[in-house]
């Protein structure tokens, strides 16, 4: 029962005082990551600690024939050297979606090699450069077979059939084949790397058969379920914690071969270990994103009505892992078309198995279909914006469901007002300064709705602060601010006086922070568990003999800024300290969930640990999407074929924002990440060898500040409650979706020239 | 553990003497030798700590040139006013290299011994074929990756790269390395690598570098320093130009003309021939970029760094222009 008014306004997308949900309340972690205090997973001082080093194949297909450690062994300080034939065995783990594993044992030190930095051996001694010059010590011998190294190897060979990722409707071919206008292009997307500024590594430690690891982590509970299952202990034996993450970009939601080692090591010589690993590791160490082909074909009217789209799409994987990088999400649902059909193969490579990046599927998918759409509205003479609009979905085309907020024209129309749009000069090579060629680009994007469900506890104290618990986590996207606004404001405190404790495995528990979810769950998690609270202390404080309010025969009141009172002003007037004092209570503790009311221990177990509950975005009446829309500006030198962006606009619809100032930073941010996409970023393969060579920062190159300009960003959302209980929708990923593809079209009306391969590097261009 | 020692020399003589031990290396500003160090590439078995030396850090401008301390910082040198309006090209070579972090760590002379950027001489756990650093194995790079690679003065046994900013603008200016007495001409300290790419200056054990000189030119007060590259700061030059023009009193025909290429070639790389096809000319844009393709005379790509060959006339082009039409 809910005594009091929710004081939540679904208003504006914006609302909000500076403490409450809405309102632009700087990062509460801020100060303790500019200062240091912040101490991040693998800081932890532990008693006995020591330290791992991995050994890692240096062929990218054959076996390995012997190993070598006698030189390593006998190394000052050296503790163990662990070889797939010493190192304990454990069991497979289930996937992220729990599907039940083989009952087989897993080994994370290959004997097979399938791909170049595969760990073969580790290290473990008491010091980290003891460790390091021991690990060079090995010597591994291998026989040696040819490696796939990538997608336009001759032996890769056309892939498997996706069956799941084909999506038809209408006759796309024949539409196609009678369209007056038809286009078509082959646009491909290099293995790119999340390039997180902390590497991954951790420090596990056992006691008994519990294990305590310290890791930096999107999912926590996803991660201690698979550390559970490979050392075959109860879930609740494994504690991780993970207060900070320096950057995680979808790299960080899984536990990793190198984390299995270092848990195995600690196991077997019952003292922690440290493994961390090195920036070369974190090109091999797990998947970047896929690199991906993809076919788009249009047939069109002579309006630029588009009549079908064929869209054909390949993405990488391992040789013996399965990621598939679904290209065809965009293409589906961006623009109305009669007629579609789409198909996607996966090819198996000698790499790592790739992974999540920001966006996956969305972001490769939306280069695709808005270059595409940009060579159209060339070929029949329309503005790019208009040809857009022209083919504006007004529900989703392949749903075909309602949207539940799309606010795309608007983006659109906001976009291009700020960016000037109108005074673009439609022919490419038009508009120039010296020998700068200047081109304006858009493009649009999109991500997704994802739902899950989260729990936290909130307590208030005796001395009126509120804490917040969750074992969900803040990469830097804001969750510890966005709690405390939500509890701040539902509880009615300052936010200053609500502390939020995130990252431990031991508190309530929350799914993945991927997919751009997290803010909508736990929001959502708090809101009701501080509604419970305060549910409580209103109770307490009407019906409790001891209370100042128990006289006053009141059936609510207001609790604000920390103080409690009548809503008509009368009466007395108290700090929650001092009702708490008069009750003689030392607190009150809530917990909340937003799981359906039925839902069993088990069903919790699975959320949490799993993606298997997610909620798809088009489930019941409606699509749920976030969209936007990028204008950009580049300056292509002439001679030189370098492009700077020099201005970008961007409208986006994230639905109703926590915090717009955290959301614009997220926005922001995934729009330098795809100014690095379209220019800069490349894993580049030696064919030869199957390796790649640019694994340092110093070689794979992502943006500095002074290739960033100014970025113009615009909410134009409105609050959208089919999609979360305050009314947000996505906001992480979403602003990376249609940042290549605007450049690209930018580069093209620029210089008159069509780049179909990313990223834009200057040679494409003289 | 890989032991080394390390030595903090006090005396010039006496880093000399500890650095021509077998195995030793001097260590000034570390940005280069640590990195090198962690890879693997460089083993020392002692760094002679030479950044305590006192007096090497010295600028010294005056009518007839530039001295510059060997332990001078590259900011230091990029800020330094007299340097800034009588060797712009220096200035600008150094404020364009690196980082700010790394220019305020880096030293003058290590920077003009910094080694190749070439992947595969930085990974040997991977690539055991560099007669660069193990000569007679072979190079690894030929056949592989050779965006970043050289495309004038490689050899059969090595394409890398010099990929040094400042080396390209001290060649233009006719610079002096100085090791204690003995000095050198720039254009002959960074050898090429023919058969023997691990000998890349004429240096020996035991010598050090102890200051550049760059005589005072007309040219070089009126001088720029052009890099370009894919990402607008902090990654090294596809490919570079130091120009340095003095007119005629007409104000319009050449009288004397610097160019050198940096991020082509496999040594700081002084292109004579642009400069003598437009010396006595009036400077006008055609006649420019006609002698610029002069610039990459017999060079010779590697598949990926074909660009470069396309890239460097436009630089050395633009780069002219610009200084020309300079005040
Ligand atoms: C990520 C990165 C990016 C970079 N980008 C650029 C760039 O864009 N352009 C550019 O020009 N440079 C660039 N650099 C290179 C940088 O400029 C050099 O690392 C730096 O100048 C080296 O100076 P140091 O004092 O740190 O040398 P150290 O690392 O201390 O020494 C380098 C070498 O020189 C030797 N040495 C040092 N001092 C002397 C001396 N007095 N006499 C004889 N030998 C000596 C050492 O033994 C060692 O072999 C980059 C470096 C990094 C790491
Ligand atoms: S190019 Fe030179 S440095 Fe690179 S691998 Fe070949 S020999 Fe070694």
């Amino acid at each position: 029962m809910t005594i009091h008014d929710p004081r939540t306004r679904h208003g504006d997308a914006s609302d909000g005082a500076m403490d409450q949900v809405g309102g632009r309340l700087s990062r509460v972690d801020g100060p303790a990551k500019m200062t240091g205090a912040a101490k991040y997973a693998v800081e932890q001082q532990l008693d006995g600690l020591t330290y791992g080093v991995l050994v890692e194949s240096t062929i990218a297909s054959g076996k390995v024939r012997s190993i070598d450690i006698s030189a390593a062994e006998a190394a000052p300080g050296v503790l163990k050297v662990l070889t797939p034939d010493t190192i304990m065995s454990l069991r497979t783990a289930s996937d992220w979606f729990g599907t039940p594993p083989p009952d087989k044992p897993y080994c994370p030190l290959a004997r097979d090699i399938t791909f170049s930095g595969q760990h073969v051996a580790a290290i473990i001694a008491e010091t980290f450069e003891q460790a390091v010059a021991a690990a060079a010590m090995v010597k591994v011998s291998y026989d040696e077979t040819p490696a796939i190294t990538d997608l336009s190897d001759g032996k890769a060979g056309d892939g498997i059939p996706i069956d799941a990722m084909t999506k038809e409707w209408g006759d796309a071919q024949g539409a196609f084949a009678a369209a007056p206008v038809r286009i078509c292009g082959a646009y491909n997307t290099p293995r790119e790397y999340q390039a997180p500024m902390e590497p991954h590594g951790l420090i596990a430690r056992w006691e008994g058969d519990k294990l305590t690891v310290w890791e930096p982590s999107q999912w926590l509970d996803g991660m201690a379920r698979t550390y559970a299952e490979w050392f075959g202990v109860p879930f609740e034996n494994v504690r991780l914690v993970s207060p900070y993450i320096g950057g995680g970009f979808g790299s960080k939601a899984l536990a990793l071969g190198h984390g299995a080692v270092a848990a195995a090591a600690a196991k077997m010589l019952g003292r922690p270990v440290r493994v961390v690993m090195t920036r070369p590791q974190t090109f091999t160490g797990y998947g970047g994103r896929a690199a991906t082909r993809q076919t788009v074909t249009i047939g069109a009217d002579t309006n630029g009505i588009i009549q079908s789209i064929v869209h054909r799409g390949v993405n990488e994987t391992s040789i013996d892992g399965m990621w598939v990088e679904p290209l065809g999400v965009v293409t589906s649902i961006m623009y109305a078309t009669p007629n579609f059909s789409s198909k996607q193969n996966v090819v198996r490579v000698n790499s790592v198995v790739p992974g999540a990046m920001r966006a996956p599927g969305e972001n490769p998918s939306a280069f695709g279909i808005e270059s595409a759409i940009d060579e159209l509205s060339y070929e029949v003479g329309i503005d790019p914006l208009e040809i857009r609009l022209r083919n504006y979905a007004e529900q989703d085309p392949e749903a075909k469901k309602a949207w539940s907020t799309r606010q795309l024209r608007e983006a659109f129309a906001a976009g291009a007002e700020r960016f000037g749009w109108a005074r673009r000069t439609p022919e490419p090579r038009s508009m120039r300064d010296g020998n700068q060629l200047i081109g304006w680009g858009v493009a649009a994007g999109t991500y997704p709705v994802r739902r899950a469900y989260g729990e936290a506890v909130v307590r208030i104290l005796a001395d009126g602060s509120v804490e917040v618990e969750s074992s969900s986590i803040d990469m830097g996207q804001g969750t510890y601010t966005i709690l405390a606004q939500t509890a701040a404001e539902t509880v009615g405190v300052p936010a200053d006086d609500v502390v939020v404790k995130l990252g431990d495995s031991r508190f309530p528990r929350a799914g993945v922070a991927g997919g751009s979810r997290l803010a909508g769950v736990m929001t959502g998690a708090v809101y009701k568990a501080a509604t419970s609270a305060l549910d409580q202390l209103i109770g307490l404080a009407i019906s409790d003999p001891r209370s100042p309010f128990h006289t006053l025969q009141a059936n609510t009141l207001v609790v604000a800024n920390g103080r409690i009172g009548s809503p008509r002003g009368d009466g007395p007037d108290l700090s929650i300290a001092e009702l708490l004092a008069s009750v003689g209570r030392d607190h009150i503790e809530a917990t909340g969930d937003t799981m359906p009311a039925n839902s069993t221990a088990e069903d919790r177990y699975k959320n949490y640990t799993t993606i298997a509950t997610s909620v798809p975005h088009t489930e019941g009446d409606y699509s749920r999407h976030s969209w936007c829309a990028h204008f950009i500006e580049v300056r292509v030198d002439e001679d030189f074929g370098t492009v700077r962006v020099s201005r970008v606009v961007s409208a986006l619809d994230s639905g109703r924002l926590y915090n717009p100032k955290l959301a614009e930073s997220q926005w922001k941010g995934g729009i330098i990440m795809g100014i690095g996409q379209a220019l800069l970023e490349e894993g580049i393969v030696d064919r030869r060898h199957g390796r790649i060579v640019n694994n340092n920062l110093g070689d794979y190159l992502v943006p500095t500040n002074a290739d960033i300009p100014d970025i113009d960003v615009i909410s134009v959302g409105i609050p959208d409650l089919h999609s979360s209980v305050l009314g947000g929708k996505g906001v992480g990923e979403l602003a990376i979706v249609g940042v290549a593809p605007a450049i690209a079209n930018a580069v093209f009306h620029a210089t008159g020239k069509r780049i179909r391969d990313l990223p834009i590097t200057l040679e494409k261009l003289i | 553990m890989r032991d080394f020692s390390y030595v903090r020399a006090d005396t010039l003589d006496a880093a000399r003497q500890a650095s021509a031990l077998p195995g030793a290396m001097l260590l000034a500003g570390g940005t280069t030798l640590v990195d090198l160090a962690k890879c693997g590439v460089a083993e020392p078995d002692s760094l002679v700590d030479i950044t305590h030396l006192k007096g090497l850090d010295a600028i010294k401008v005056d009518g007839n040139g530039a001295m510059i301390g060997a332990l001078a910082k590259m900011s230091h040198v990029a800020d330094h006013a007299d340097i800034k309006s009588r060797f712009p090209a220096v200035s600008e070579a150094l404020w364009q290299a690196a980082s700010a972090q790394l220019r305020n760590m880096a030293t003058i002379g290590g920077n003009l011994m910094q080694r190749t950027r070439c992947p595969y001489f930085r990974d040997p756990a991977n690539f055991p074929a560099c007669n660069k650093r193990s000569p007679g194995s072979g190079c690894s790079a030929i056949g592989g990756v050779t965006r970043g690679h050289a495309v004038l003065g490689t050899s059969d046994a090595c394409i890398a790269t010099y990929p040094g900013d400042l080396a390209t603008a001290l060649v233009a200016f006719d610079a002096v390395v100085h090791l204690g007495e003995r000095q050198i001409a720039v254009d002959d300290f960074f050898l090429m690598p023919g058969a023997t790419p691990d000998r890349e200056h004429a240096i020996e054990p035991g010598e050090m570098i102890t200051a550049i000189s760059i005589p005072a030119s007309a040219s070089a007060r009126r001088s720029t320093y052009l890099k370009i590259r894919d990402r607008q700061s902090y990654e090294f030059a596809a490919a570079s130009a130091a120009v340095g023009i003095d007119f005629e009193d007409d104000g319009r025909t050449i009288r004397d003309l610097r160019v050198a290429l940096g991020g082509v070639a496999t040594k700081p790389w002084r292109a004579h021939a642009v400069e003598a096809a437009l010396k006595g000319k009036v400077l006008d844009e055609d006649s420019v970029r006609a002698a610029s393709l002069l610039a990459v005379e017999g060079a010779v790509d590697h598949g990926a760094n074909h660009y470069k060959i396309e890239l460097a006339p436009r630089v050395v082009a633009r780069a002219i222009l610009k200084t020309g039409a300079m005040a």
